[in-house]
C-alpha cells in the first residue's frame, strides 16, 4: 500500500518520500490548466458579441467534427444550431443574457460537420472588462444525448397522459349525458326546468333525475343519487332509470314503483357490491292551470322537496319517510299527495347542494337545509327557471367548495 | 415623472412625461416589457411611455389567456387597442418590436387616427418562404422551434410555474428564477409562437396609412435584410433605416442607435 494523495501518511517512510510526491502533484496540476481547458469532459467556447467564435476546446471541435480553422473568427455559435434552435436563441437566450448576464440550463441541439445532430446543455456568461463593459460570452456545453432522450420519454408520457385524460373526460362527458334526459318534456300547464353540475370531470357522476309522459295526463317524475361514483354507478344508475320507468308503467302508484326498485336494486345488493341508492318518484296529474295539480310523492332515503308557494313562502314538503333504496329486502314505502296551486314551485335536489362545504369561521360547516329553504324564501314565488337558474348560480358561487355532483328538478305551475 | 403600475390585464406601465406624446412600447415573442429596459428610461424623458405585456408572458393577468383567441395577431391588435381605449391615448407614436410590428400594422389599419406614427424594429409580415418570397424559414423550421420550446420548458413548467403562477401576491417567489425575465407561461409560449411564425400580413402592408419607420438589423436571422426591404416596398409611407446591430434585439445589443433612431423620427414635425 503506498500513499497517492497530498498530506497522506505511510508509516515508515520518511518526509524524502513525501516531498517528492508533493512535487509530482504539484507538477500534475501545473502541467493541466491548458490541458484541462482543450480535454475538459465538457465543451469551452468563447464568443465575440456579434456572436462569432473567439475561442473553442479540442473536446467541443471533437464533437462537431470542425477542424479548429473552420470555425474560430469564421463562424458564429448560432451557425453551429439547428434553426429551431436558433430562433430559441435570437428571441429568448440572446435578450436574456443581455439583461441577465447569464443563463443556465438550455437544451439546444447542436449541427455536427458530419451532419449530426448533438444534444446538448447551455450555460453562458457575459464577461466584463473592469469598467463592466461585455467583452465576450462563455459558454460550457455539456453532451446530453442520454438525457434529452430520458427527457423526450418523459414529454411523450407527458402528453400522452393529456391525451388519455382528454379522452376520458369525453368518454364520462357522453355518458353522464346518455343518463339524463336530453330535453325535459313540455307538461301542459305547468314549467319543468332542471340542471346538473358535474363536480368531477374526470369521473360519472351518480344522481339522476327524469321527467316522462306516462298516458295522456299523467307524468312519472324521478330524482336521486346512486352511492359511489364512476363507470358502476353508472351502470347502476342506468338500471335505475330504466326500472323506474318500466314500474311506472305498470303500476304508476310512486311507493309500488319504488317497492319495485328496491327489489331489482336488492338482488344487486346481495350480488356484487352493496349498491343501493335514494330517491323521489312523483305521479303529476296536472289538470287545468287555475285548478293546479296534484303531485304524489314517495322517498327511499332522499332529502324532502322544497316547495315555494305563490304566497312568497317556501318550506319542505312533509312526506313520510323511506329507507333507502337497495339496502333490505323488506323496505316499505308510502305515497303522499300534495297539491301544487298556480303559482306553487315543487323543487327536488340531491344532497350535493346541501353537503356543499361553507366553512364557516372555524373552516367548518355545511351550506345545510336552512340555508336553501331561507334561499328558497327568498325567491319565492318563482317559476321553475328562476329556482333552478337561482341554484345553478349558487352552486357556480360555492365553486369547489361543492365536492358531489348535484342534479336539481324543478316544476313550477303556470300563473 | 412617476411611474404608473396601471397593471390588469397587460400589466401596462405608464412613465415618463405625462404632458408629453404617447409613445407604446410592444416586445416581441419570447420575452417581456423588460425588452425595453435599456431604452425605456431615455424615452421617458421626451414621451409618455406606455409599456405592456401580452397576454401569456411576462406579468400578464394568465386568467385572460385563451389557446383559441390568441391564434390570431389580431386578438393582439385588438388588446393594444384595448389598452388605447381605456387609458383614452390619442397620438400614439406605436414602437412594435419583431411580432408586435405587426400588430401595430393591424391596429393602425383599424385606428389610423389613434395612431401618429409606427416604428417597426424587425418587422416580417411572413417568416415562412413563398412563392417568389422568402422569409427566410420553412414550416418544419417552424416545428423545430416548438421542440426547442419543448425541451427547455420541460424542467420549468412542472417545477418553477407553480411558483410563478400559483404566487402572484408573493413575486418575489419568481425573482429567484435563474432566468426571471421574459418568463412566459410554456402552453402560452407555444401559441404564441405558432401565431407568430405561422402569420401572414404581407397583404396588410399596403393598407397602412401611417408614416412608419423600418429599423432593420443589419444582421439578422429572425427578419433578414430583404424582409426588411420588402416592408419599405410594401408600406406606403415608409422610411428603412439599418442599425450597425447583430441579432434580432437592437434594442438590447444596440440601445444607444435604436434609441436614436427611435427618437429622431418620433420627434421630427410633420411625416
Amino acid at each position: 500500500m503506498s500513499s497517492t494523495g497530498r498530506g497522506g501518511e505511510t508509516p515508515g517512510q520518511d518526509s524524502g518520500a513525501d516531498d517528492a510526491s508533493d512535487e509530482l502533484f504539484s507538477a500534475l496540476l501545473e502541467d493541466s490548466t491548458e490541458d484541462l481547458y482543450e480535454n475538459a469532459p465538457c465543451g469551452y467556447l468563447s464568443t465575440l458579441l456579434d456572436g462569432r467564435i473567439a475561442r473553442i476546446n479540442k473536446t467541443l471541435l471533437g464533437w462537431l467534427a470542425y477542424s479548429r480553422d473552420e470555425l474560430v473568427g469564421v463562424r458564429s455559435f448560432s451557425d453551429l444550431l439547428t434553426i429551431g434552435g436558433k430562433l430559441y436563441y435570437e428571441t429568448h437566450l440572446s435578450p436574456l443574457l443581455r439583461m441577465q448576464g447569464e443563463v443556465g440550463g438550455l437544451a439546444l441541439e447542436l449541427k455536427t460537420a458530419d451532419g449530426r445532430r448533438l444534444p446538448v446543455l447551455v450555460n453562458s456568461a457575459v464577461k466584463t472588462d473592469s469598467g463592466g463593459q461585455p467583452m465576450l460570452i462563455r459558454t460550457t456545453i455539456f453532451d446530453a444525448r442520454d438525457r434529452r432522450a430520458y427527457e423526450r420519454e418523459l414529454l411523450r408520457s407527458g402528453q400522452e397522459a393529456d391525451r388519455e385524460r382528454q379522452r376520458l373526460r369525453e368518454l364520462v362527458s357522453t355518458l353522464q349525458q346518455s343518463l339524463l334526459p336530453p330535453a325535459l318534456p313540455a307538461v301542459p300547464g305547468l314549467d319543468a326546468a332542471a340542471y346538473y353540475h358535474i363536480a368531477s370531470a374526470d369521473e360519472v357522476g351518480g344522481d339522476f333525475y327524469d321527467l316522462f309522459p306516462l298516458s295522456r295526463d299523467r307524468w312519472g317524475l324521478f330524482l336521486g343519487d346512486v352511492c359511489g361514483k364512476g363507470a358502476h354507478a353508472a351502470t347502476i344508475t342506468s338500471l335505475i332509470r330504466y326500472t323506474l320507468r318500466t314500474a311506472a308503467a305498470y303500476d304508476a302508484d310512486p311507493a309500488a314503483v319504488l317497492g319495485t326498485l328496491n327489489a331489482a336494486l336488492h338482488e344487486r345488493y346481495l350480488a356484487d357490491n352493496r349498491c343501493f341508492c335514494t330517491a323521489i318518484f312523483g305521479l303529476l296529474t296536472p289538470r287545468t292551470s287555475a285548478e293546479g295539480c296534484t303531485v304524489a310523492l314517495a322517498s327511499g332515503g332522499h332529502p324532502s322537496p322544497l316547495l315555494l308557494r305563490a304566497d312568497g313562502t317556501a318550506h319542505y314538503v312533509a312526506l313520510p319517510g323511506g329507507p333507502l333504496i337497495g339496502v333490505w329486502d323488506d323496505a316499505e314505502f308510502a305515497t303522499a299527495t300534495i297539491r301544487l296551486d298556480p303559482g306553487d314551485t315543487l323543487l327536488l335536489f340531491t344532497d350535493g347542494l346541501t353537503e356543499a362545504r361553507a366553512p364557516d369561521a372555524a373552516g367548518r360547516g355545511r351550506y345545510g337545509d336552512e340555508a336553501l329553504r331561507a334561499l328558497a324564501a327568498e325567491l319565492a314565488p318563482a317559476t321553475a327557471d328562476t329556482a333552478v337558474a337561482a341554484i345553478s348560480a349558487l352552486l357556480h358561487d360555492l365553486g369547489d367548495q361543492v365536492e358531489d355532483d348535484v342534479a336539481v328538478l324543478a316544476l313550477g305551475v303556470a300563473t | 415623472m412617476v411611474d404608473v403600475r396601471v397593471g390588469g390585464r397587460n400589466n401596462v406601465l405608464i412613465t415618463g412625461r405625462d404632458d408629453e406624446q404617447v409613445m407604446m412600447l410592444a416586445n416581441g415573442f419570447g420575452c417581456d416589457q423588460n425588452m425595453w429596459r435599456l431604452i425605456a428610461p431615455a424615452l421617458a424623458e421626451d414621451f409618455r411611455v406606455v409599456l405592456f405585456d401580452h397576454v401569456g408572458s411576462g406579468h400578464s393577468d394568465m386568467s385572460f389567456w385563451d389557446p383559441e383567441r390568441y391564434q390570431a395577431l389580431d386578438s393582439y391588435a385588438d388588446d393594444i387597442l384595448r389598452i388605447c381605449h381605456e387609458l383614452d391615448l390619442q397620438e400614439v407614436i406605436f414602437v412594435g418590436h419583431s411580432v408586435s410590428a405587426m400588430m401595430g400594422v393591424l391596429a393602425a389599419i383599424r385606428e389610423p387616427d389613434r395612431f401618429s406614427k409606427l416604428i417597426l424594429v424587425g418587422p416580417s409580415p411572413r417568416y415562412i418562404d413563398d412563392a417568389g418570397y422568402r422569409g427566410g424559414f420553412s414550416a418544419a423550421d417552424i416545428d423545430e422551434l416548438l421542440d426547442s420550446l419543448d425541451s427547455n420548458y420541460l424542467g420549468w413548467s412542472a417545477a418553477m410555474a407553480p411558483v410563478i403562477m400559483g404566487n402572484p401576491d408573493r413575486p418575489e417567489l419568481g425573482e429567484e428564477l435563474t432566468n426571471s425575465f421574459c418568463r412566459t407561461d410554456p402552453q402560452a409560449a407555444r401559441v404564441f409562437a405558432r401565431t407568430t411564425f405561422l402569420s401572414d400580413n404581407r397583404s396588410d402592408l399596403a393598407m397602412v396609412a401611417v408614416p412608419t419607420l423600418i429599423l432593420q438589423c443589419s444582421s439578422d436571422v429572425i427578419a433578414p435584410a430583404e424582409v426588411g426591404d420588402y416592408v419599405r416596398d410594401h408600406l406606403p409611407a415608409s422610411s428603412l433605416v439599418t442599425l450597425a446591430a447583430t441579432g434580432h434585439c437592437p434594442q438590447l445589443s444596440a440601445p444607444e442607435a435604436t434609441l436614436a433612431a427611435i427618437r429622431s423620427f418620433a420627434l421630427a414635425g410633420g411625416p
